[in-house]
């Protein structure tokens, strides 16, 4: 790993736990499908975010590492893109 | 081969050309394919539900409370396992052994929660044959957990090795490699467990 400072591990798990608590109450409130699942989708991505960057070091790690990993996400974002596309768009 | 043998060979080792060890870069590309799988789970189960009229909500079959609690262990043991690995880099032995075995009980205590959830839902008559909602719930979850059951198996055997001394302020590049699998494994529950359980 590059050489970096310490990130304060307990901080990120006091959001990480924060963030899920807030998660599940968000899921119960009666707002519109789309803002719930919007919002939902949100959270997790933040969740997920520190995971990667704090915990898995990736913030402090080279930028080939970075290069790489952003790859595979652009590919899984164009998967999963076709397939929703799939059902949205208007069948010729 | 003797250690000696082994040693004389790791320090003639060629440096690698991206300044990543190849173990580390190694595991980073098994989780890049690792991503594309569960890319693949995952978008599968969006198109399915966009496609599908209706959709039961999850939390009239799943206990989600339950799952949230789930949740959490796996991000305790995550935090416990970013401790061991900043702890045998401070040369801490000691509480290297502690949190990696405190990893190793959080993974052990999410299966154990997740085989309670199955049987029980699998009891109230919700199997993967019920529903296509049931399907994809179980192709999906038991994915996950069969890559939580393969890294409660290599954190034994990483714990194991560190009870027999084998890791280093120096050397411990191992603890590292597991450390990317568990933090992985976690990144993708806190995924699963939003659309699978609160959409």
């Amino acid at each position: 790993m590059a050489e970096h400072g310490h990130p304060n591990y307990l901080t990120i798990f006091w959001i990480l736990l924060s963030v899920t608590i807030v998660e599940v109450g968000y899921s119960f409130m009666k707002v519109p499908r789309p803002v719930l699942i919007g919002g939902l989708v949100a959270l997790a991505g933040f969740k997920a975010l520190l995971v990667a960057l704090y915990f898995m070091h990736l913030k402090f790690e080279r930028k080939a590492l970075g290069v790489i990993v952003g790859s595979t996400l652009i590919l899984g974002v164009i998967l999963v893109s076709v397939g929703i596309g799939e059902h949205i768009l208007p069948r010729p | 081969m003797s250690s000696h043998a082994i040693a004389h060979d790791h320090a003639l080792e060629p440096p690698s050309a991206t300044g990543i060890p190849h173990d580390k870069m190694g595991m980073w590309v098994f989780l890049c394919s690792e991503v594309m799988f569960f890319t693949g789970l995952i978008g599968s189960y969006i198109v399915l539900r966009f496609a599908s009229p209706s959709w039961p909500h999850p939390g009239n079959t799943l206990n989600i409370w339950l799952t949230a609690l789930n949740t959490f262990i796996l991000i305790c043991s995550s935090v416990t396992m970013v401790k061991a690995l900043e702890s045998v880099r401070n040369g801490d032995l000691g509480k290297l052994k502690l949190f990696l075995s405190m990893t190793l009980l959080g993974g052990a205590i999410f299966l154990s929660i997740q085989a309670y959830e199955y049987r029980h839902l699998l009891h109230a008559g919700f199997n993967p044959h019920v529903s296509l909602f049931g399907s994809v719930f179980y192709t999906t979850t038991g994915f996950h957990g069969f890559h939580v059951f393969c890294g409660v198996v290599c954190m034994a055997f990483v714990t194991g090795k560190a009870f027999l001394g084998k890791y280093t302020q120096a050397h411990h590049q191992g603890v590292e490699t597991i450390g990317l699998y568990w933090h992985f494994v976690d990144l993708v529950w806190i995924i699963l467990f939003t659309i699978i359980y609160l959409f």
